[in-house]
Formats: structure tokens, sequence, C-alpha cells
């Protein structure tokens, strides 16, 4: 590998050490690619929102039903970084409509996308060949199976309908400060090429300025944890840090004759093994859909497992595979989501603004439910800024968020089921007996609180002490290859512009991540972003195919040295999830 | 929705002629359901001034020949200069629409343009054509119709302020019937089937199997 020393003027000012397949800038770096530092147009609103999930379409819907009931005016944005609102959206999901109805009371008149109500409510411990019916531990009567995209997208035109402004295909890259307050947000600048030179579709980033900003990236956003750093808010809560799992999903057609809308499955155990948490679910949607996944917790211990190679095993159970069989896929995706629950909440406030949704935490682990604590801490934070800018003291203080939030179900709730996912840290069976004990007895009512293990990237075991999984060939019919399931998620980015995969150290993956975990990150990504190729020399090398990418944050997560850096790509790049 | 990439570098190079001073105003057209208004509006962040959406009941009765008849209606009415199109659709890729609204028209067409120059008079266009043999520089009276290939330009991204001013700018909407044009079904989709799966590869043990098999299975030869 060449380092390259460019000359002061040139349009990148950093090092770089190009491999033969591709450059990678050493990372801080990126904010310098253009020459000079041209200004940048801004723009003023009242509360300028970063992403338009469940969080963030909730936090300015209320904003203008409470503009309209008090007839008051505020100005509200919301920038995006998927090509349309609904594009990053990917979830189990049966949806619990409470917050929907805080929203709107009359959503089901409104047309919104929940319609198909849980008919049955299933769970199995599977074994290799057998399937265990077990009680179910959820209850979801009144809950709905939808797609989240979908309800997201609906959201997004109630929104607008109100008067929001969203901006769809732009990515919020900086947080821009004033004096240590948060004043607003930057976007990307567009039309980089992948050298670092401007083409002649140069467009600076804007500036979006709001008197408060709410972000709401879902779990490890980008921006938001950059944010939980710098006002250390997980120190100030006297939080753990947040733990992770990653969930790989798929929708199927299915035949008439197999579809049963409402039914609800959720199976623990094989393929997983009695060390790694895990479960599987698979929802029956409208329309004969099939929604179907596998959330593989990111504390494991092997770096030779792979969490899309264990989803396609899953599909081969012979209680699943018939379920399947007959039908296709119609898409693919994967992301990661929070599991930390209670312990992990960061201090959800900061100077200028508050972290809403999944970039804070708020699922429900144990009901695997996060829209509807999503959704709720994006109505709590909107009532309590359109309170402090109805006032008019400047600089609006969010603090009563906080204050609400912990007098809201939200707390309940995460309080009553904190002690059931740090229980399978001692294992699979461990963790099922203190979870019934928990659900059925003592509801988070019993004085003691589990702490989690050790941080994600810090629980891989080297590769020395595991051996290489086998994992069967795909069968093309109800087991694909990743890169034909990639091909289903619609993902692409403008080819031609710096990674947003950044390495801390160019030089660790193949000092640390090849040797000591097997290149661990070839086999949790599940969109084969990461591949180690032979060089010229025959030597193994890093290559990094960051078109492929999915934004679902496992190797921000995950990568044993935290050498991996995600960073928001430029706008509307990313996968195109319609029913996820 | 987001505009079929051909548009979109027909957008592009209309807004470049507007910009050189050769024309004072550029409309964006789109015919179909509700989404077209995102597509319209798309155009005009890029910075078109006016939109005209045809409102139709559902996008998949629009075969070539009804837009081209559509268009017709619309030249009558708003007289312009230059029609651009893109030279296709990603979705049918029947590249017929463009050359249909000339032979309507009546007027000369220049297809899969990668260079476009409007005379000092602006009585004539100078349209470079990628042909199979190289390239073709053909010269047109105006009015005329021109529909964009690939390598024209590369479409300028919308930016903020851009795409704020255009929800101020106004989109006409008009139906097929107050245009006089009727929209038949001339044509019908009987199948649509994907191309085969690829089959697995054979492992074969010596050059001679390869051989019999590329002759014999493959016909190569």
């Amino acid at each position: 590998m060449a380092r390259v020393l460019l000359r002061r003027g040139s349009n990148a000012l950093a090092a770089r050490s190009i491999s033969g397949a591709g450059a990678r800038l050493e990372w801080r770096a990126r904010r310098f690619c253009s020459d000079g530092v041209q200004e940048r147009e801004s723009m003023d609103y009242d509360v300028v929102i970063v992403g338009a999930g469940p969080a963030g379409l909730a936090a300015a819907i209320r904003l203008k039903q409470l503009c309209d009931r008090e007839k008051r005016e505020l100005s509200v944005c919301v920038v995006e970084k998927g090509a349309e609102v609904g594009s990053h959206i990917l979830s189990g999901n049966v949806f619990e409509p409470r917050s929907l109805t805080e929203l709107f009371p009359d959503w089901k008149k409104q047309g919104a996308p929940v319609e198909i109500p849980v008919s049955e409510d299933k769970f199995w411990l599977l074994s290799s060949k057998h399937a265990i019916p077990l009680p179910s531990p959820f209850r979801n009567h009144g809950n709905y199976v939808i797609s989240l995209s979908q309800l997201v997208r609906w959201l997004g035109t109630k929104a607008e309908e109100l008067g929001v402004e969203i901006y769809p295909g732009f990515s919020a890259s900086e947080v821009l400060y004033d004096d240590n307050r948060v004043v607003g947000i930057a976007t990307n600048d567009m039309g980089i090429a992948k050298n670092g030179c401007k083409k002649s579709t140069f467009q600076k980033g804007m500036e979006l300025r709001g008197r408060l900003t709410l972000l709401a990236e879902g779990c490890r956003g980008y921006l938001s944890e950059e944010v939980i750093r710098k006002y250390q808010l997980r120190k100030q809560s006297g939080a753990q840090h947040q733990t992770y799992a990653l969930g790989i999903k798929e929708v199927w057609e299915v035949e008439e004759s197999k579809h049963r809308p409402g039914f609800v499955l959720h199976t623990v155990g094989w393929p997983l093994n009695t060390k790694t948490y895990g479960g599987s679910f698979l929802y029956h949607m409208a329309n004969r859909q099939v929604a179907v996944g596998l959330v593989v917790a990111l504390d494991y211990q092997n770096p030779y497992l792979s969490p899309y190679e264990e989803y396609q095993r899953f599909k081969q159970h012979p209680s699943i595979r018939p379920m399947l069989e007959g039908g296709k896929v119609v898409q693919y995706g994967a992301r990661t989501l929070n599991e930390g629950g209670f312990q992990s909440i960061p201090k959800t406030v900061f100077p200028g603004g508050a972290l809403i949704g999944c970039s804070a935490g708020f699922v429900n682990v144990p009901k695997i439910k996060g829209a509807h604590t999503a959704m709720k801490s994006g109505l709590l934070a909107a009532e309590t800024a359109f309170e402090q800018l109805s006032k008019g003291s400047e600089p609006a203080k969010l603090d009563s968020y906080w204050e609400r939030l912990q007098n809201s179900w939200i707390w309940d709730e995460l309080n009553a089921a904190r002690n059931i996912r740090p229980a399978f840290h001692y294992g699979l069976l461990p963790g099922l007996a203190v979870s019934a004990f928990e659900h059925y007895i003592s509801k988070g009512k019993l004085p003691y609180t589990l702490k989690h293990g050790r941080p994600d990237h810090l629980s891989t075991e080297v590769s020395k002490k595991h051996k290489p999984i086998d994992y069967p060939k795909p069968d093309g019919v109800i087991s694909f290859d990743l890169l034909t399931s990639l091909y289903r998620s619609n993902t692409n980015h403008e080819h031609d512009q710096p990674s947003h995969l950044l390495l801390r150290d160019p030089s660790i993956p193949e000092k640390v991540n090849l040797i000591d975990y097997a290149g661990l990150e070839s086999r949790y990504c599940p969109a084969r972003v990461y591949e180690y190729i032979p060089d010229e020399n025959e030597k193994l090398t890093l290559q990094i195919n960051a078109q492929n990418c999915l934004h679902c944050k496992a190797c921000d997560i995950k990568d044993p040295p935290q050498n991996i850096k995600w960073t928001t790509p430029e706008g509307a790049g990313g996968p195109g999830y319609s029913i996820m | 929705m987001s505009m079929n990439p051909f548009c979109e570098i027909a957008v592009e190079e209309a807004l470049r002629i507007k910009e050189a001073g050769r024309a004072s105003e550029v409309v964006v057209v789109s015919m179909g359901g509700e989404q077209c208004v995102e597509t319209i509006r798309t155009g005009l962040a890029m910075g078109a001034d006016r939109g005209l959406h045809v409102i139709t009941q559902d996008s998949s009765s629009l075969f070539p020949l009804a837009v081209a008849k559509l268009l017709q209606a619309l030249v009558s009415s708003e007289q312009p200069r230059l029609l651009l199109l893109g030279k296709q659709a990603i979705d049918d890729d029947c590249n017929q629409t463009g050359q249909m609204v000339a032979g309507l028209l009546g007027w000369p067409q220049a297809t899969f343009a990668s260079k476009v120059s409007i005379s000092d008079d602006k009585e004539s266009v100078c349209v470079e054509r990628e042909v199979d043999g190289g390239i073709e520089t053909i010269q047109l009276q105006l009015p005329a119709v021109v529909t964009a290939d690939l390598r024209l330009n590369t479409p300028r991204y919308a930016t903020l302020p851009n795409i704020m001013k255009a929800k101020k700018k106004s989109i006409q909407r008009v139906t097929p019937e107050e245009l006089n044009v009727v929209i038949g079904s001339d044509l019908e989709v009987l199948e649509v089937t994907e191309p085969p799966k690829r089959k697995a590869g054979v492992m074969v043990a010596s050059v001679d199997e390869l051989l019999d098999k590329l002759k014999n299975e493959a016909r190569v030869f």
C-alpha cells in the first residue's frame, strides 16, 4: 500500500493510503473534502428533526397539531437520509397501537395501514429437528401485524398535510454548536468524487438551524452517538452502555392456502446455541405477505458466526420450511436494534435539543416492541418543545421532557421488563427461567437490577478459541446467497463518492481483525460490505464495498477494536424498503 | 417516485439551454396518477419554471401512443419551440414516445442526443446523436423533438432551498378529456416473465469434456 501525501491546495487535505482495491481516507479528514471553507447557506426553523421515522414524525405531527389547537405558528423541518420517507424503515412488526391512538384517535377512519389484528400468537423452542410449543409470553391481543415502512410512509403524508416540511434525500452529517449548545444540523456536501475532488455536480451542504433540535435517527444514530459522547449523557443518567442485536428480515409472498393473516410466531433455540441470545419471528401480514426474520444479539462470542447464514439455516427447519415453500421473496433487509432497555437509557436532553426514539433506546426487549415507545417519546418531546417555544424564553430548554419521560408509561414498561434480557447473559435456560419468573410473578417489582455484561464489541472471543461454522449452501428456493438477497433490498449509493465507512487506523483490519478474529466483519455484515481479498502479493487485504451498505450499523457496534466508524453517505443512498 | 433517469437528463439539458439564454421558460410535464406531482416537483426543484400534470386514472394504461397524443394536444396550447424527452422509460423500455410525437406534430426529430446546441438565431438546433457506427451530427429546424441519451449531461442535485422554492411554483392539472384526447388501450400486455434463473455451474473434469459441452449443450460453435 502506498502512502501518498497530497499537496496543500489540492482538493483533499489528508494523507491517504491507497490500496489496489480502493482508497480509504483517514477519517478526520472527511470534513475537509472541499478546497477552502465555502460559506454554507443556512435556514432557520423553530424545530429541526433528524430522521423521518416513527419518533421523528410523531414529534413533528404533534407539534403541528398543538399549533393548530393553540393557534400558534411553528416551523418544523424533518430531514431524512433515505430517498423517500420509509426507505430506511425496517421492523418486525407486531404493533401496539397505543401511541398511534394518542396521535390520531381516528387513525382507523383516516386509513392508517394498520389493518391485520393478531389472530394467533405462537412461541416455539426449536431443536434442529423439532419445534416444542411453549406458552406464549406475549399478550398481543389488540395488536396488529403491520409493515412499519408502510405506516411511516402514511405518517409522512399526514405530517405534510399538517404543514411539516419533510426533506428526504438529505443526510444530516454534522451537529452545529454555538458555545456548547446545539443550534441545528448541517447536511452532507453532495457531488464529491471518490478521490475527494469536487465533481461538476458539487453542492455544498446546508445548515438547518433550529431553536430546538430533535435527534430521531434510530438505533446507533450517527449524530446521536456524537451528542451522547459530547455531553456524557450516559454518565449523567447513570446508565450502562447500550447493547444491541442485528435483525435480518425478509418479506415473502406465500401461496393463498398458506396465508393466515394475523398469525404471529416467535422461536428461540436452534439454530442459535445456548450462549447466543436471539430468536426468530414470523408474522403474516395482508396481501399474502409474510414477514420473517432472525434477530441475533451482538454480544455473540464466536467470530465465525454469520447472522445472515444463521437466518438462512433457520428457514430450513422442518417446521418453518413448509410455511414458506412455494412462495417468493419480495424484499430483504437488516438493521440493528437496541437491547439495553431500562439500564441503558441515557439522559435524553442536551442543551438545544433532545434524543427521541431508538436514538435514545426505548425498545421493550421481552415484548420485542419499540415503535410504540419511540412514538410516545416523540409526543412527549413535542409537547415539551411546544410549551417552551410558546413561552418565548431563549434559549429554549427541553429539561422537562426528561421528567415527563420518567413519569410516563414508557418508564413503567421498561422498568418492569428490565431484568429479562440481562438474565440471558447467563445462558439460554437461566434466561428463560428468570424471564418466566419476572414475567409471570415479580414483574420487575423486586428491588434488584441485573447488569449487562461486557459491551458487544468486547464480547467477541479470538478465533483461535472457535472453529469455523460449516453453513449449508443456499438452495435458491428457501435459502439464498447474500448477493441475491442484497439485490432484493433495492440498496444503492452513488458509486463515485468517498466511502462512508471510515477506519480510524487503516492498518488495523489486517493487523487485528484478520489475525485475531478471522476477519469477522466479513461475516456479520448483512450486505457483504467487508471482504478480505488477496492483493497482487497474495496477501489478504480488506476491501470495503460501501455501495452495498444497508445502513444497519452492525459494524460500528461490533468491531472489536472499534476501528470502523459509520458515517452518513450522500443523501438518497441506502436501501429502498417499502414493505419492511 | 423518482424521475426516469433519461428524463432527468432532458430536464437538465432544458435548464442549461435556458441558462445559456437560448430559452425563456422551462415547463415540465408528467402524466399519470398522484405520484406524478412529486416527480414534477423534482423538476421544479432542479429549476424548471412551472409544471403540467396530465391526470389519468391509472398510469398503466398510458402507452407511448397515448402519451404522444397528449403531448401533441399540449404542444398546440403551449407552443414550445423545443420538446425534450428522455429517450425511453426504464419501466417499459419502449423508446417510442419522442418519435411518435414528432410524427404526429410533423416536427423534425433527433433521438439519442449526446450533445444539443441551439443556434444563435434560435431558429435551428444542432444535435449529435449516438448511433452504432459512431456519432451523427444533424441540424434541425425549430420547433423540433429531441430525446436525451445517457451521455448528454449529468443532472444537477436539487438543493434544499430550491426544493423549498419549488413548493411555491405552480403545477397546472389537466385531464385527457379537457385536451380532447381519447386514451385507448392499443396495446395489451399478455405476459411478463422473469428471465430464466441462472442454473448452477457444472464442474467439468477435462478440457475435452468442456469442448464437448460447449459444442453440444451450449451450442457455442
